[in-house]
């Protein structure tokens, strides 16, 4: 199977995505440049993370303009496995794929610490190799991950199940001092209705070999491997 | 025509960036200021000599580009004036 990373002008996570899929998975993947308007017939597509367009006027408001866009928003219309990684998830929301907006961080500090998250959903094609309620390794580095929604919409993330990935302490609890940066309702990852869209703001591509000090975020594309092979996501070509 | 385009973070959205301010100008003896809110502001110089083109443009691009609308809100104000 094959995966995408999109690449845009100042992403700068692409090769750890494009090195998890390839050199730790054994799959094919292949870079899209923004300006593209094909995704090469790929199975799961990843928004990397990074700076694209420098972050300038807001996270990703820019490249959520990008020619490759309409291709992505496409292939998730048409129920595709997406993944948006940090920059890549802020990407996201300003396109609309996912609902709310990332605040600078309630430190108003850029963090890069390892966290942990507690897996909220099992049945989205990033995270059905979890078992319910694991809790992952895994670093954050950003300076605008607070998320942030209106109550109601939060409230309906909450009914749906789209909160995918909760920042907890090492027992899976929701507290005050697992959040890193103020998120609403400790919220460190997310999905669309339709669960084919995940974003999140740690990120998996940098913890999937315990020489990076954790293996713990394999898991996520481990699971969209087994989602595409097993036909559970089809593939949205 | 110029337009002047003034985003803010809606009142209900918490503003880190803003209680830091706020924060720094109490530790100088600003003590009167009671919050700070932070925004951007934006200056579109347009190829329009109409108030109403302009501030449909204006609104345009803040609604499209400058702002997002979960977490902002903007103003806009139209200066008449030919830029040289």
């Amino acid at each position: 199977m094959k995966f995408a990373v999109v690449v845009f002008p100042g992403s700068n996570c692409d090769h750890d995505a494009h090195y998890a899929a390839t050199h730790v998975l054994g799959q094919q993947a292949e870079y899209v440049w923004h300006k593209d308007t094909s995704l090469g017939n790929a199975d799961v597509v990843i928004l990397p993370g990074g700076f694209a367009h420098g972050d300038y006027l807001r996270t990703g408001a820019i490249a959520r303009f990008s020619p490759v866009m309409a291709e992505v928003r496409r292939f998730a219309d048409a129920g595709g496995p997406v993944l948006g990684i940090c920059n890549g998830f802020q990407v996201l929301l300003e396109a609309g794929l996912l609902p709310g907006a990332m605040l600078r961080n309630r430190s108003v500090r850029f963090q890069c610490e390892h966290v942990l998250i507690k897996t909220e959903q099992t049945d989205t094609p990033f995270t059905l190799a979890c078992r319910p309620g694991q809790v992952l390794r895994i670093p954050i580095a950003h300076g605008e991950g607070n998320y942030y929604a209106e109550p109601d919409v939060v409230a309906r993330l909450e009914k749906n199940r789209q909160v995918v990935f909760r920042y907890t302490n090492a027992e899976g609890v929701q507290t005050e001092g697992a959040n890193p940066n103020g998120s609403v309702g400790n919220i460190a990852g997310l999905c669309n209705e339709r669960r084919n869209v995940v974003g999140l703001m740690p990120h998996p591509e940098r913890a999937c070999e315990l020489a990076l000090g954790s293996s713990d975020g394999l898991v996520l594309f481990d699971s969209v491997v087994r989602a595409v092979t097993q036909g559970a996501f089809a593939a949205a070509r | 025509m110029r337009a002047r385009v003034f985003v803010t973070l809606k009142p209900s959205v918490f503003d880190p960036q803003g209680k830091t301010v706020t924060d720094a100008l109490h530790t100088l003896g600003f003590a009167a200021v009671r919050d700070v809110r932070q925004g951007k502001y934006f200056e579109l110089d347009l190829d329009t000599r109409s108030v109403d083109d302009a501030r449909r443009l204006a609104a345009e691009a803040a609604d499209k580009l400058l702002s997002n609308p979960v977490i902002e809100s903007y103003r806009i104000e139209i200066v008449d004036e030919v830029i040289a």
